[in-house]
C-alpha cells in the first residue's frame, strides 16, 4: 500500500451500502466510474476506498435494474469515457435504501448505546 | 414481474458479449489513466506510478468475469467447461468409447423393455374408461375362470345390480369364399351392446341396435378394419354388401376402427351377434361364453365379485344339476387382457435395470480411476485459482457429456431393439398381444429415458467429486499421496467391483433358470413322440356334411388320400390337437360308484381310430378303436392314464361303463382301453383326466389332422391342402404346421423362449462388463502398485509370489461378489418362481455353473494384469519414482 489512507475494505461495508452511495453520489449529476469512486473517498473524508472489483459489478448490477443509464461522452479533457446518470427508478430507490438504512444505524446505534 | 424485461437485458449481453468486454476494457483502461494521472500528480515517478495504479486496480481479467457474472448467464462458463469436457474425453478416446458404449447398452435394454411395459402395462386399453370395465366369467373346480353358459349369462344379466351393462363374446370361424378358394377364417359371436360397453363405435356403417342378438334377427356381420383393407380392398362401399360366411349370406352393416383391438378374440374378423343360439349355448350345463361389464359408479370389482358370487349361489340352489360348484369370477379387464404377459415383462425390465446398474457402476468405477490419474491435474488447475464450485462443475459436465451421449446412442439401440423384438413376436402370436403392436418412444419412455440418465449423471458426477472431498486438493500437488490415495481407490474402487460381480451373477443365474426352465418345457413327457408329425385343422362345410354319415365318409376319404401321399405312413384326425391347452371338458359320471352330484370333469377328445397309432402313443391296457366302430355300434372310449388313477384306484377300468350326470341310457358308453397321458393341455399344464370318444361315433366340422410321416415332416405340409381339395375344394384347410413347430410356437413356449433369450442376453453382456470392470479394478490397482511391487522383487520376492499376491486380491473380490450375487440370485429366483417350470429357485447345478463361469472368467480378467505385475523389472519400477 502506497498511501496511509484509513481503508475501509469493501467486505467491512455492511452488504448493500455500496449500492446506495452509488445512486446517492449519482444525485448531484452524471459521473464516469473514476469520477464515483474518488466522489465517495472525498465525500468520506478518505476513509472509505471504493475498489475497483466491486465498482465495476455493481454498476453492472445497477444498470440491470434500471436504476441507472449509462453513456459514452466526452469528459473535459476530451476523453471518452462512460458516464452514469440516475434514473427516476433509481431515485425512488435511493429513498428505500436511505429509510432502511436510518432505521439499521438507529437499531445498531440503540445496542451500542444499551451496551 | 421484471424478470422478463431483465431476462431479455442478461440475453442482450450474452449476444452482444464482445462489445460488453471492449466497453468494460476501455472504462477500466480510463480508470486506471485518471488513477495514474492522480498518483503523478502527487510526485509519484511516471513509471512507478504506472506499475502502482496497475497493481492496485487488481487483475482486469477477473474484474471483467465479475462484472459479466452480474449481467450474464453462465453460459459462458459452461461452454468452456463443455469444450474442456470434451477435448478431456476425446484425449482418452479409449475411456470415452467404453464408457459411452456401455451406458448405450444399458439404457438402450431398458428403454426398449420399458417401451413394451409401457405399451402393455402402463397405457390404457384403448376403450372408454378401461378401469372400470370387468371381465365375468364362471368359475369350476378345475378353473379359477371358466366359460360362462348361455343360460347362466342371461340370468347374470338380469339379476345383478353392479354393471351397468354386461355383454358376453365367444370365438367362432366361418368358411368364406376367396379367390385362392375356401380359407377358414376366425370370427366372434357376441350380444347386441358388446361394442357399447367398451365404448369402441364403427369406423363406417352402424353398431348393432338392440334386440340385433335376439332370435329371428336378419344375418348381420361387422368386419374389422385389417378385413376391410385386405378383403374388401378398402372400398367405402362396403357397408350393405353382402359376404357369405359358410354359405349364409350376410349383410356387412360395420366396419370397425384401425384402432379397435380385442385381444382375447385378437384374430377374430367377423363380428356378428348371437341371434341364432347354438346347441351349446340351449343348454345351461354347457359353457362356451366369457362376458365384459362396466361397473356402476362406485362398484368396485371385489364388490362385483361378492354380488355375482351370491347370483352364482342362487342359480346353484335353483338349477342343482347344472350349476353345483359353479361360482363366478370378477376381476378387471386389463387384468384378464394383460395379466399373462405382466410378469415376464416384468422379469425382463428387472433384468434390464440390473443390466444398466453395473453398466452405471462400470463406468464410475472408470471416472473413479480417471479422477485418480487426474489427481495432479485437478490440484494444478485448483492452485491456479479454480474455484472448488468450478471444479466440481467440471466434473459435471463430464459426466451430463458422457450421458447425454450414452443416452442418446441408447436411444437409438431401444428404438432398434424395439423394432426387432416386435419382428421377432409372430403374426399369430401378435393376435393375443395385439397392444403391443402400439409400442414405440412416446413421451412417457422419453421421460424414463431422461429419469435414468439423469440418475446416471447424478451418479457420475458424485464420485470424482466425493472422491475430491476425501482427500485435500494439495495432496494432489506432490505426487508422494499416491500411497494413501492407493488405499482409498481399493476401498472404493473395490466395493464397486464386488457389486458388479453380484448383479452379473445374479442375472446369470436368472437367465439359467430361465433357460434350463424352458429346455425342461419343450422336453417335457408328451406321451407322444412329436417329431415327424405334420398338422393342419381342417374344416367341413356344415352345408356338405352336416349328417353323420357323410361327415364319416369324407374323413374316411380324406384320411384315405392323406395316408397314400409319398412319405406319409398314417394320417388321422382329433377335434383338437394336443398341446393346445386342456378344456373342452365334459362332467362324467361312473356307472357302479356312488355319485353325489359333483362335477367329474374330464378333457374330452374326439379321435379317428388311427390316432394313437399315429401320434404313437402307447396303448397301457384294452385297445385302441377299430375304424368300423360307428353311431351303428356300442358307444366306446379310451381314457387315459391319469383318468385311470384318478376314478379307478387299483381296478381295471377296461370294460366299465360312464355317462353323463344322470347316467342317461344314450350317454353310456364302455372304457375299451387305456393310453398313455397324451399331453393336451399347454407346456407347463399337468395332465388332466381325458377320454377319447371315436369321430366317427361323435362326428364334428372343426378338426385337426395328424399325419406321421417317414420323411421330413415340411415336406408333406404343402401336399396336405392339395390332396383335401381335390376331394372337395369346399373343404377349409389351414394352419398347415409341423408338430415341434407347433409346440414351439405354443403361447408358454413363446413366452418363454423370448424371457429366456433376452435375460440371457442381459447376461451376457452383465458377464462382459463384470469381467471388464474386474480387470479394469486389478490392472489399476497393480499400476498403483508397480513401486511395491519392484520393492518386493529387489528384496527378493519371486515372481510366482506376486502372482499369487494379485490374484489372491483378485480372487477375494470374486469371491465375495459371487458368494453375494449367490444369496441375492437366490432370492431374485424366489420372486420369479411363477416362470420357473420344473426346477427349483436354487437349482443347485445352475447356481454352481454361473459360480464356476464367472470364476473362471474372473480368473482369465486377473492373470493379465498380473502376469504384467509378476514381469515389473524392479530396478525400472523404482527409477520411475
Amino acid at each position: 500500500m502506497i498511501y496511509g489512507y484509513n481503508m475501509v475494505k469493501k467486505s467491512d461495508l455492511m452488504p448493500g451500502t455500496l449500492d446506495m452511495m452509488i445512486l446517492k453520489t449519482l444525485t448531484r449529476g452524471p459521473l464516469h466510474g473514476y469520477g464515483i469512486a474518488s466522489s465517495i473517498k472525498r465525500a468520506s473524508d478518505e476513509v472509505l476506498t471504493v475498489e475497483e472489483g466491486s465498482l465495476y459489478p455493481a454498476l453492472q448490477r445497477l444498470l440491470l435494474q434500471n436504476w441507472v443509464k449509462a453513456e459514452w461522452k466526452a469528459t473535459e479533457t476530451n476523453r471518452r469515457a462512460r458516464f452514469y446518470t440516475l434514473t427516476v427508478a433509481g431515485r425512488k430507490q435511493l429513498g428505500v435504501e436511505r429509510s432502511q438504512f436510518e432505521l439499521m444505524i438507529t437499531a445498531i446505534g440503540r445496542v451500542m448505546q444499551d451496551a | 414481474m421484471e424478470m422478463i424485461p431483465r431476462f431479455f437485458k442478461r440475453f442482450g449481453t450474452l449476444l452482444r458479449r464482445n462489445r460488453f468486454n471492449s466497453e468494460l476494457d476501455e472504462e477500466m483502461a480510463f480508470h486506471r489513466e485518471q488513477k495514474e494521472k492522480e498518483l503523478r500528480e502527487f510526485g509519484v515517478a511516471p513509471e512507478a506510478a504506472h506499475r502502482a495504479a496497475v497493481r492496485e486496480f487488481g487483475n482486469t481479467t477477473r474484474l471483467k468475469e465479475q462484472s459479466y457474472e452480474v449481467v450474464g448467464f453462465r453460459f459462458e462458463t459452461v461452454w468452456q467447461d463443455l469444450h474442456f469436457a470434451i477435448r478431456q474425453l476425446r484425449r482418452s478416446p479409449g475411456f470415452t468409447l467404453t464408457a459411452i458404449v456401455m451406458l448405450a447398452l444399458g439404457i438402450g435394454a431398458s428403454v426398449a423393455i420399458f417401451a413394451f411395459v409401457d405399451t402393455a402395462l402402463i397405457k390404457p386399453l384403448p376403450y372408454k374408461d378401461p378401469t372400470t370395465l370387468a371381465d365375468v366369467a364362471e368359475s369350476g373346480k378345475a378353473f379359477r375362470r371358466s366359460n360362462l353358459s348361455y343360460q347362466d349369462f342371461a340370468d347374470w344379466k338380469k339379476m345383478n345390480k353392479v354393471f351397468s351393462a354386461l355383454e358376453a363374446y365367444t370365438g367362432t370361424g366361418s368358411l368364406i369364399d376367396t379367390p385362392s378358394g375356401v380359407e377358414p377364417v376366425p370370427g366372434a359371436r357376441v350380444t347386441a351392446g358388446f361394442f357399447r360397453v367398451l365404448g369402441v363405435t364403427p369406423a363406417l356403417g352402424r353398431d348393432f341396435y338392440d334386440g340385433e342378438d335376439k332370435p329371428g334377427a336378419a344375418d348381420t356381420v361387422m368386419i374389422t378394419y385389417q378385413s376391410w383393407q385386405s378383403r374388401f380392398g378398402g372400398r367405402p362401399d362396403v357397408v350393405g354388401q353382402t359376404v357369405k360366411l359358410d354359405g349364409t349370406p350376410n349383410t356387412i352393416i360395420a366396419v370397425l376402427p384401425a384402432t379397435f383391438q380385442f385381444a382375447p378374440r385378437g384374430n377374430a374378423e367377423f363380428w356378428k351377434t348371437m341371434h341364432e343360439l347354438n346347441n351349446c349355448e340351449k343348454r345351461r350345463s354347457c359353457h362356451n361364453l366369457f362376458a365384459v361389464g362396466r361397473l356402476k359408479d362406485g362398484v368396485t370389482v371385489a364388490m362385483a365379485r361378492t354380488e355375482m358370487l351370491s347370483i352364482a349361489k342362487l342359480l346353484e340352489n335353483q338349477y342343482p344339476d347344472s350349476n353345483r360348484g359353479q361360482g363366478a369370477t370378477v376381476q378387471p379387464l386389463y387384468e384378464q387382457i394383460v395379466g399373462n404377459i405382466r410378469p415376464i415383462l416384468l422379469v425382463l425390465l428387472g433384468g434390464a435395470a440390473l443390466l444398466l446398474a453395473i453398466a452405471c457402476v462400470n463406468v464410475s468405477s472408470l471416472l473413479l480411476v480417471r479422477s485418480e490419474s487426474r489427481r495432479r491435474e485437478i490440484a494444478v488447475r485448483g492452485a491456479l485459482g479454480a474455484s472448488p464450485s468450478r471444479l466440481t462443475r467440471q466434473f459435471i459436465t463430464e459426466a451430463l457429456v458422457l450421458v447425454l451421449s450414452g443416452g442418446l446412442l441408447g436411444l437409438s439401440f431401444a428404438y432398434c431393439g424395439m423394432h426387432v423384438l416386435l419382428k421377432l413376436i409372430s403374426k399369430d402370436a401378435m393376435a393375443y398381444v395385439p397392444y403391443l403392436a402400439g409400442v414405440n418412444l412416446n413421451a412417457r419412455v422419453l421421460t424414463f429415458t431422461g429419469g435414468i440418465c439423469m440418475l446416471a449423471a447424478v451418479l457420475f458426477a458424485m464420485t470424482p467429486v466425493l472422491r475430491l472431498s476425501l482427500t485435500a486438493l494439495r495432496d494432489g500437488l506432490n505426487d508422494g499421496g499416491r500411497g494413501a490415495a492407493g488405499v482409498l481407490w481399493r476401498r472404493i474402487g473395490a466395493n464397486l467391483v464386488v457389486v458388479e460381480l453380484a448383479i452379473a451373477v445374479v442375472l446369470l443365474v436368472g437367465a439359467g433358470l430361465l433357460g434350463k426352465s424352458f429346455y425342461k418345457m419343450l422336453h417335457v413327457d408328451f406321451g407322444f413322440q412329436p417329431d415327424h408329425l405334420a398338422t393342419a385343422q381342417v374344416v367341413l362345410p356344415e352345408t356338405s356334411y352336416a349328417k353323420g354319415p357323410q361327415a364319416v365318409a369324407v374323413t374316411r376319404r380324406i384320411l384315405g388320400d392323406v395316408a397314400a401321399l409319398p412319405g406319409v405312413k398314417s394320417a388321422s384326425f382329433a377335434n383338437q390337437l394336443p398341446v393346445s391347452g386342456n378344456g373342452n371338458t365334459d362332467w362324467i359320471r361312473i356307472v357302479g360308484k356312488p355319485y353325489n352330484g359333483e362335477h367329474n370333469e374330464v378333457n374330452g377328445r374326439e379321435v379317428s381310430a388311427d390316432y394313437f397309432k399315429t401320434l404313437q402313443a402307447k396303448l397301457i391296457a384294452g385297445r385302441f378303436f377299430a375304424e368300423d366302430e360307428d353311431a351303428s355300434k356300442p358307444l366306446v372310449i379310451v381314457i387315459n392314464k391319469v383318468f385311470a388313477k384318478q376314478y379307478f384306484p387299483g381296478e381295471d377300468p377296461v370294460g366299465r361303463k360312464i355317462g353323463d350326470t344322470s347316467l342317461t341310457p344314450t350317454s353310456l358308453r364302455e372304457i375299451v382301453g387305456v393310453v398313455d397321458d397324451v399331453k393336451e393341455g399347454g407346456l407347463d399344464e399337468a395332465v388332466w383326466p381325458a377320454e377319447y370318444r371315436p369321430l366317427n361315433q361323435n362326428n364334428d366340422s372343426y378338426l385337426g389332422l395328424v399325419v406321421r410321416t417317414t420323411q421330413d415332416e415340411k415336406l408333406v405340409l404343402p401336399a396336405l391342402g392339395t390332396a383335401i381339395h381335390k376331394i372337395d375344394p369346399g373343404i377349409g384347410v389351414v394352419g398347415e404346421a409341423t408338430m415341434i413347430g407347433r409346440i414351439n410356437e405354443s403361447q408358454t413356449a413363446y413366452l418363454h423362449r423370448s424371457a429366456a433369450w433376452l435375460v440371457g442376453g442381459f447376461a451376457v453382456l452383465a458377464l462382459l462388463l463384470g469381467v471388464v470392470g474386474l480387470y479394469g479394478v486389478v490392472a489399476y490397482s497393480v499400476s498403483q502398485r508397480t513401486r511395491e511391487i519392484g520393492v518386493r522383487m529387489a528384496l527378493g520376492a519371486q515372481q510366482s509370489s506376486v502372482y499369487r499376491m494379485i490374484l489372491k486380491e483378485a480372487g477375494w473380490l470374486t469371491g465375495i461378489g459371487i458368494g453375494a450375487g449367490l444369496i441375492c440370485a437366490v432370492a431374485v429366483a424366489a420372486l420369479m418362481r411363477g416362470l420357473l417350470f420344473g426346477i427349483r429357485s436354487w437349482d443347485v447345478p445352475t447356481l454352481g455353473l454361473v459360480a464356476v463361469v464367472l470364476g473362471a472368467a474372473s480368473l482369465l480378467a486377473s492373470y493379465f494384469p498380473a502376469r504384467r505385475a509378476a514381469s515389473v523389472n524392479p530396478v525400472e519400477a523404482l527409477r520411475a519414482e
